[in-house]
């Protein structure tokens, strides 16, 4: 726990340098927004009532603007994020089954985490690799390309042993 | 001393990337060191080369030689063979139509000759994270000329006799646009570029930010000038991080050389740009929306009139336009209007970027001129489809967009022609669908999509597209009826006309245009329960023909529900009741004893 605590007072500490740069400049929020999710893996209440004050703005502001984008999660993500591309060249090449197996392979519904905290499965829209759809990419950097449900079991395989 | 010097240029596009590009660079580079030519070989990363359907590619110069599908194997065998024995790896180039081997296909072959490359003039060629190479290109040549030679009114008339129309959706003459910002009253005005590409299915703005962020740079701080604007901003996807941190980098490296920051080029004229981050939300691709996003806010669109122009960001006179737009803008400022004109047609005049995907051969971006017909882009062009199945129709313009049958396809691409049928340009993606896509399907792909995106502010757009979607979903799964089908149509239109923003005013374009051109597909979905594509699952059963099956189990082993059942070597059997029609069985069997029948059986 403790070293959990620690860990946090670091990361107010760098949102708190991130925010500095913003004095004077209007319009902060979202940028900060981004800042405090990369720092945090998603944006608890506590995080949300802390930027609210910071930014002296109301946390009535702040979470709506949270819950707006769908970029910002206010429920932790696992550890791997598999992002599927539901984007119309995905969807034409079948992307809806990728989805649904690995779903069935991990257990969960979109947006949930596996109990091991170590998986969890986003729809996304186009990820800009149209040509290998449909495209599923793991984490920040592991793209796979032209994927078909049979594939699913090994991609998993990968992630499974690391943590 | 070195042999040879060549510059390898390897794309770093997206599609590349996914096919594995970072380990084919770091195989080239472990060999050249092993052999100690780092001096004499340059690698290059790009930006997206467009063919993302051979990738990942290298071209080899001095010599133009176009490598694709490479693998580390590949790299390695290029550098000893090519690179340091001067032999061309055949097995390595592309390949044409019948198989032919074509070292050079920028020069030969339809997918490379066919384009005009203007916004994605140096998408592949340069180095995107150096100034120098954009330079070299004539870039920031058209700063200079703006501001040491042109008035800004000078400025927004070349613009408006190239008669250049915004790419980001609606085709808006940008001239004019620009002319209405300049002559908006006060001093404090903004530009800001849209590069929040929502489509889910076009990626040019991306790979124009990716592969050649400094032409945006040099186009916003011309713009600026052009309206009298100090400050431009850069609204990007959060989904695009690579974008980001060039442009970043691209503007340090502008800032160093003073194309932009205080008293640009000595001219007196001063303009900074700043990085705005999305954050997930398709409706700040709309312009208004989009300002209250940059400001901070949620992103929901404003009520127009205002428009931007005379009151935008913070209030003040604000111009917006698309990447692709801007990407143009530098070359028309360069070469005069004319130059501009030479391509496209009298109203939609120059080129504009596709992003090809769906059922056909050739995915990726194409920059083509205005005028071009549907079939040569997608036959010529796209090369047709890739299993020989039957090319039903192709969607455009995403989901504010509509399908166009095949029978129109000798129908040119411009902003008029398009919209006529039913669907429009908007920003270019453009998704080729065959005879296994269902039509109802579709619409109801796209439904779901504005459904979740709809930003819930006015309740026609809120309400009514989930209403439509409930509907799609009912008749796919075989529980509409007639009536339904009137309803959607109804429903559509009123959603059209009492929409606030565009988002809602195009949303029923799918359902709209699908009705259009497919009633017959809607009507055998509720009259005979049968999906004619055979796609909708609720509609569909597979089925085994016995006289085909060789009961080779490949089948029975794949199957997750575990429903195939039989003996080795006997024909077997796929238990209905449990099949739950993901259709892995079909994709393996060997035999093509598999089949899909509509309606489903009992
Ligand atoms: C729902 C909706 C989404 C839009 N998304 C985009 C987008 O992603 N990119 C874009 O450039 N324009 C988008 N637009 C169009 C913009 O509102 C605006 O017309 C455009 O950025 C103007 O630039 P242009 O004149 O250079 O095309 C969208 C419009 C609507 C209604
Ligand atoms: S639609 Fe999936 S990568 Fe573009």
């Amino acid at each position: 726990m403790l070293e959990t605590c620690e860990k946090h007072i670091e990361l107010y500490k760098e949102l708190d340098s991130y925010i500095q740069n913003f004095k004077g400049k209007k319009g902060a929020l979202i940028n900060v927004l981004h800042k405090a999710q990369e720092l945090f893996g998603w944006l608890p209440p506590e995080v949300q009532e802390y930027v609210a004050d910071k930014l002296n703005i109301s946390p009535a502001t702040v979470y709506g603007v949270v819950t707006f984008y769908n970029f910002f999660s206010t429920k932790p993500k696992g550890k791997s994020q598999i992002k599927i591309c539901l984007g119309t060249a995905c969807y034409v090449k079948g992307a809806d089954r990728v989805m649904e197996r690995f779903l069935d392979e991990l257990g969960i519904s979109e947006g949930e985490v596996t109990k091991d905290g170590k998986f969890s499965v986003h729809g996304v829209r186009c990820l800009g690799a149209c040509s290998m759809a449909p495209v599923v990419l793991v984490g920040e950097k592991d793209f796979y390309g032209k994927v078909t449900p049979d594939m699913v079991p090994s991609i998993l395989k990968k992630y499974k042993g690391e943590g | 001393m070195p042999l040879t010097t060549n510059t390898i240029l390897i794309c770093a596009g997206g599609a590349c990337i996914s096919s594995g590009e970072e380990s084919v660079k770091n195989a080239l580079e472990r060999k050249i060191k092993e052999y100690n030519l780092q001096e004499a070989i340059k690698i290059v990363e790009t930006g997206c080369m467009g063919a993302c359907s051979i990738g990942p590619l290298m071209v080899i110069y001095p010599e133009g030689v176009y490598y694709q599908k490479l693998t580390p194997k590949a790299a390695e065998k290029i550098v000893e063979e090519h690179l340091l024995k001067g032999r061309i790896v055949e097995e390595y180039l592309y390949k044409g139509d019948k198989g032919k081997i074509v070292p050079q296909p920028q020069e030969e072959i339809p997918f490379f000759s066919r384009q005009v490359k203007i916004a994605t003039r140096n998408l592949g060629i340069i180095d995107p994270l150096n100034i120098e190479e954009y330079i070299a290109r004539d870039g920031y040549f058209a700063l200079y000329k703006a501001l040491k030679e042109m008035k800004p009114e000078e400025v927004i008339n070349t613009i408006k006799e190239s008669g250049l129309r915004g790419r980001g959706g609606a085709g808006f003459p940008t001239g004019l646009k620009w002319e209405f910002a300049r002559k908006a009253p006060g001093d404090e005005k903004y530009m800001i570029c849209n590069a929040d590409e929502g489509d889910p299915g076009a990626f040019m703005d991306r790979s124009i930010l990716e592969g050649d962020p400094h032409t945006i740079i040099e186009a916003m701080t011309i713009a600026g000038y052009a309206i009298g604007a100090n400050k431009g901003y850069v609204y990007v996807r959060a989904e695009y991080p690579i974008a980001i941190e060039r442009l970043s980098e691209a503007l340090k490296q502008a800032h160093e050389y003073g194309f932009l920051g205080e008293n640009i080029l000595d001219s007196g004229f001063s303009f900074d740009i700043e990085i705005r981050i999305g954050a997930g939300a398709f409706v700040c691709g709309e312009e208004t929306a989009l300002i209250n996003s940059i400001e901070g806010k949620r992103g929901q669109p404003r009520v127009k009139p205002p428009y931007p122009a005379q009151k935008g960001l913070w209030g003040k006179p604000t111009n917006i336009n698309n990447v692709e737009t801007l990407a143009c803008v530098p070359p028309i400022i360069k070469n005069g209007p004319q130059w501009f004109r030479q391509w496209g047609t009298e109203k939609s005049p120059g080129t504009k970027v596709f992003a090809l995907a769906g059922k056909v051969k050739n995915t990726g971006l194409v920059e083509v001129p205005m005028g071009i017909t549907l079939r040569e882009l997608i036959y010529e062009i796209g090369g047709g489809s890739p299993t020989g199945k039957k090319i039903k129709a192709v969607q455009t313009g995403g989901p504010s967009g509509g399908v166009i049958p095949e029978e129109y396809f000798d129908t040119p691409v411009d902003f008029e022609s398009l919209t006529q049928l039913g669907a429009i340009i908007g920003s270019g993606g453009m998704i080729v669908l065959d005879e296994d896509d269902c039509m109802v399907d579709v619409a109801k792909f796209f439904l779901e999509f504005t459904v979740d995106e709809s930003c819930g502010k006015c309740t026609p757009c809120r309400e009514g597209t989930k209403i439509m979607y409930e509907i799609l979903n009912k008749i796919t799964n075989g529980e509409g009826t007639e009536d339904d089908i009137e309803t959607l149509e109804k429903l559509g239109n009123i959603i059209k006309d009492s929409s606030l923003c565009g988002l809602g005013q195009t949303a029923p374009n799918p359902v709209l245009s699908t009705l259009r051109y497919y009633k017959d597909e809607y009507i055998a979905h509720v009259r005979d329960k049968a999906c004619p594509a055979k796609k909708c699952r609720n509609l569909i059963s597979y089925v085994i023909d016995t006289s085909k099956c060789v009961g080779c189990t490949a089948c029975a082993r794949v199957c997750p529900a575990s429903c195939i059942d039989g003996e080795i070597k006997k024909p077997h059997e796929i238990d209905q009741e449990a099949c739950i029609k993901c259709g892995s069985c079909i994709e393996v069997c060997r035999f093509g004893a598999i089949s899909k029948v509509s309606p489903a059986l009992d």
